[in-house]
């Protein structure tokens, strides 16, 4: 044996000027001799320090050791333990950020590629078939889940494994919440996202699309047909605008229409989906996140000539995964940092025709730590574009909320629930996800709907649980 | 799924459809939406709710054809289905007593006019109200209308069918001789627009319904954004009942031209795919 230890593999991935003409999915995944081989890395810490990095706390040394002794099917139910999602968390987690970034190998070298090797072994199983499990006897208690985002998934999912009667409701006519309405085709194909809701309803989850709760029906109704808890899982879906002039200009998308559009309704297969989204020669992105990377790289692929990501701070700062920076870059999206847009400029049609910015220098760190942003006078200048992308952030929708007027909020608006159970101030309704902790991650939404399910069983088996709603 | 229980051929161009809807049927308002999706492929379109029936649990639509959406939803026949009915969405209108209201309907405008009509009716107002149209043709609802008002004007622009000219015009003279307390207007862009100039000279409060472009209907996406006393407003959820002396119709004009290059793409390439001939493209 060499004792040359083999370094971290590179992701394969399809060629940029290939890939920018289609919507399939960029990275290709590890042959299983590389991720064998990867896995063999790892040198299986006595306290191994990964798992406090992954918020469903996956066994990641169990998984890898499996892995290692080529026990693929051992080693995928050893995630499956936690994560019910892994061909999803495998490719949007933030690895660098959570596992990977407290893999002790991290700190001399390169820390093990966790999330590779879990997309590894979720397409192995994937391209196998999945069977479900064999279900416990059915219990004659019935939860309603509200939205079908990772958060409401995985909550249903893990309810029906102990038997429960779980209905989903979803809004839209798709099930998956951001991950088919908001993250593109070529970082995760639908039809991934479309085999994890058929797992769950495999385990007897019935799926109602198309029903806005707030609207088609209360909870209160929902109570009425015998529903006697509820998770809500409704996402941080509301669009924030800039509230800068011009902003309602024919050329301007939040980012949710913009994406919208191209992934739910299929834009990108117009005129053969009725659905249409124009797209100009030159396009500004406003932000500096994953949604903005997304959109970004999204335009470039339904033909705009020139792309630019308009961000007020620097490259560092910005929240989207190094990775996305890194291949948006490689696809051709130029990045001007450090710059704000005051106002939006347009023709006698109506039509935007620039974007009026200003120069911004980093001042002192504000509360999230990270150098807050102000503006030089007199620096204005304009970028000419006709297509622009408003991606600075989404909000809790009040759509829902509003017609529940006794649940508790927090200051900015979201669900207020126990960090552990998710629990709510009214009886019987726990909440998690986005729409409690604001945008976040897959992993962390599901992580919490995971909780929710083991405080919804414990709320249903034990009369001295939750003695806050009990008087 | 939904199903088309009743389908009736209101002019050449506007049909109107009983769909089968128990969810939708049980909360919708006056002033309500729909929004509905045809096939796998289709557009995701809101439509006013005309009318419901709690008893049957039906919700009828009643819409012009005026691109492809419309076109092949025009071609259902009763006993077929509209994979996505979603509903009932946006803000209901205010129920209640203000007196003497005049409802103004213009074009297909005419359907969502009249549960609203209905309403004011039923909360004991005295109900004037004037529809409008650009032609005879194009004309329905006349006896639904006079049954739920307490007196019903006529226009066609071309004069073919009662008075000839603009809605605004009768709408002027009931003004100059009558105390009005409020008037509501739905129907085309401008249509609403002028109305809402000619109350805003006599001070009368004044509802307009308006219909940018959506897409879910749910708050989500802000296409549907519009700015109404200089605030942008999402119609969908915030409307699309708005006052009509704050709204920017201008803007909502201009929004609603986005997509005419690729509609009218969308459309070619049906009718030639379908083998239709001459089938009527006009937008309002
Ligand atoms: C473009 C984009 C890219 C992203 N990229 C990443 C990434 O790479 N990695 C990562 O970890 N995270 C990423 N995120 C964040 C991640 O997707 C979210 O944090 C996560 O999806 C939140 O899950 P959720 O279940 O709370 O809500 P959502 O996924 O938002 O799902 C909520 C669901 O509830 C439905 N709903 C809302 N209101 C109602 C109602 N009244 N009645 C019925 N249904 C309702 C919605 O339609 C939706 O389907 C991204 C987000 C976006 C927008
Ligand atoms: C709240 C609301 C209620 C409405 N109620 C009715 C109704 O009761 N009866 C009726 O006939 N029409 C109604 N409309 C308009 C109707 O939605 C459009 O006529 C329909 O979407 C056109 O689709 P299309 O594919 O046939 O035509 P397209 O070829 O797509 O478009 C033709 C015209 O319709 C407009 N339009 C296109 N897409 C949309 C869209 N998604 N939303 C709104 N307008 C669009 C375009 O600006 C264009 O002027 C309403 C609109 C709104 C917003
Ligand atoms: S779920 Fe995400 S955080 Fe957890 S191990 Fe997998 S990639 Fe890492
Ligand atoms: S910290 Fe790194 S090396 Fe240690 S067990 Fe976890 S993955 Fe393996
Ligand atoms: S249609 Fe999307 S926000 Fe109104």
């Amino acid at each position: 044996m060499s004792t040359e230890r083999p370094s971290r593999p590179k992701m394969p991935q399809r060629p940029p000027e290939e890939r920018i003409k289609d919507f399939n999915e960029v990275p290709l995944g590890l042959s299983e001799e590389v991720a064998v081989a990867e896995a063999r890395r790892c040198i299986q810490c006595k306290k191994p320090t990964c798992i406090e990095g992954c918020p469903v706390e996956i066994d990641i040394p169990g998984f890898i050791k499996l892995l290692s002794q080529g026990e693929l099917d051992g080693a995928i139910a050893k995630i499956k333990e936690k994560n019910s999602l892994p061909a999803i968390c495998g490719r949007v987690c933030p690895q660098e950020d959570q596992c990977e970034s407290k893999c002790i190998l991290g700190r001399r070298g390169q820390p093990v590629a966790i999330g590779y090797l879990e997309r590894f072994l979720a397409d192995y199983e994937r391209e196998k078939g999945v069977k479900a499990p064999s279900l416990p006897p059915p219990r004659d208690k019935k939860v309603a889940v509200i939205g079908s985002g990772p958060a409401g998934l995985t909550c249903a999912g893990d309810l029906a494994r102990m038997g429960y009667k779980v209905t989903i409701f979803e809004a839209l006519h798709a099930p998956g919440g951001v991950l088919v309405y908001g993250i593109p085709e070529f970082r995760l194909p639908k039809a991934i996202v479309a085999q994890e809701v058929d797992y769950v309803q495999s385990l007897g989850v019935e799926l109602k699309v198309s029903r806005v709760i707030g609207k088609t029906f209360t909870l209160d109704d929902l109570k009425d047909e015998g529903y006697q808890a509820f998770f809500i899982g409704t996402g941080a879906g509301l669009p924030y605008f800039l509230e800068v002039p011009g902003e309602n200009l024919n050329g301007i998308y939040s980012a949710n229409e913009f994406l919208t559009r191209s992934n739910l309704m299929k834009a990108y297969l117009f005129p053969r989906y009725d659905t249409p989204l124009k797209v100009g020669q030159s396009v500004a992105v406003i932000g500096g996140g994953n949604v903005a990377m997304d959109s970004a790289r999204t335009a470039l692929r339904l033909g705009a000539k020139e792309v630019c990501l308009v961000y007020r701070r620097t490259k560092k700062e910005m929240p989207a995964r190094i990775e996305e920076v890194e291949r948006a870059e490689e696809e051709g999206v130029n990045c001007i940092i450090l710059t704000n847009p005051v106002r939006f400029l347009g023709n006698e049609n109506g039509w935007v025709t620039g974007i009026e910015c200003i120069q911004m220098e980093l001042g002192e760190p504000d509360e999230s730590g990270r150098r807050r942003p102000v503006p030089i006078p007199g620096s204005e200048f304009v970028i000419p574009i006709d297509t622009v992308v408003v991606a600075i952030g989404q909000g809790p929708n009040p759509l829902l909320l509003e017609t529940i007027p006794d649940l508790q909020l927090n200051r900015r608006g979201y669900i207020a629930a126990d960090a552990e159970t998710g629990a709510t101030s009214l009886a019987g309704v726990f909440a998690g996800g986005d729409i409690v902790t604001g945008a976040a991650t897959v992993i962390s939404a599901m992580g919490a709907g995971k909780r929710s399910a083991q405080a919804i069983d414990r709320f249903f088996t034990d009369s001295n649980s939750f003695p806050e709603w009990r008087q | 799924m939904a199903k088309i229980l009743k389908k009736e051929v209101l002019t050449p161009q506007i049909k109107l459809m009983v769909i089968d809807a128990p969810w939708v049927a049980r909360k919708a308002r006056p002033g309500q939406f729909v929004v509905l999706r045809i096939n796998e492929q289709g557009e995701r379109i809101p439509l006013t709710i005309a009318d419901f029936d709690l008893q049957e649990e039906t919700v009828t639509i009643i819409f012009q054809e005026v691109g492809k959406t419309t076109m092949v939803l025009g071609d259902l026949e009763e006993g077929d289905e509209i994979l996505d009915f979603i509903g009932p969405l946006g803000k209901e209108i205010e129920e209640k007593y203000f007196g003497h209201v005049v409802c103004v309907g213009g074009g297909v405008g005419i359907a969502p006019t009249y549960p609203k009509a209905r309403a004011f009716k039923e909360k004991g107002n005295r109900v004037t109200s004037i529809i409008g149209a650009r032609s005879s043709n194009l004309l329905f609802w006349e006896e639904e209308m006079r049954r739920v008002s307490d007196e019903l004007f006529v226009t066609t622009d071309d004069g073919t069918y009662g008075e000839k000219g603009f809605v605004t015009q009768v709408l002027e003279r009931v003004l100059n001789k009558d105390k009005v307390d409020l008037v509501v207007a739905v129907g085309p862009v401008i249509m609403m627009k002028m109305t809402s100039l000619l109350t805003e000279k006599y001070s009368i409060p004044t509802l307009v319904s308006l219909n940018p472009i959506m897409v879910d209907g749910t708050g989500m996406c802000g296409c549907c954004r519009v700015t109404v006393g200089g605030k942008c407003k999402f119609t969908c959820v915030d409307g699309p009942v708005f006052d009509g002396h704050q709204v920017d119709f201008d803007e909502l004009m201009a929004r609603q031209r986005i997509y005419l290059e690729e509609e009218k793409r969308a459309l070619d390439a049906w009718l030639m795919e379908t083998e239709k001939e001459g089938a009527p493209y006009h937008v309002y």
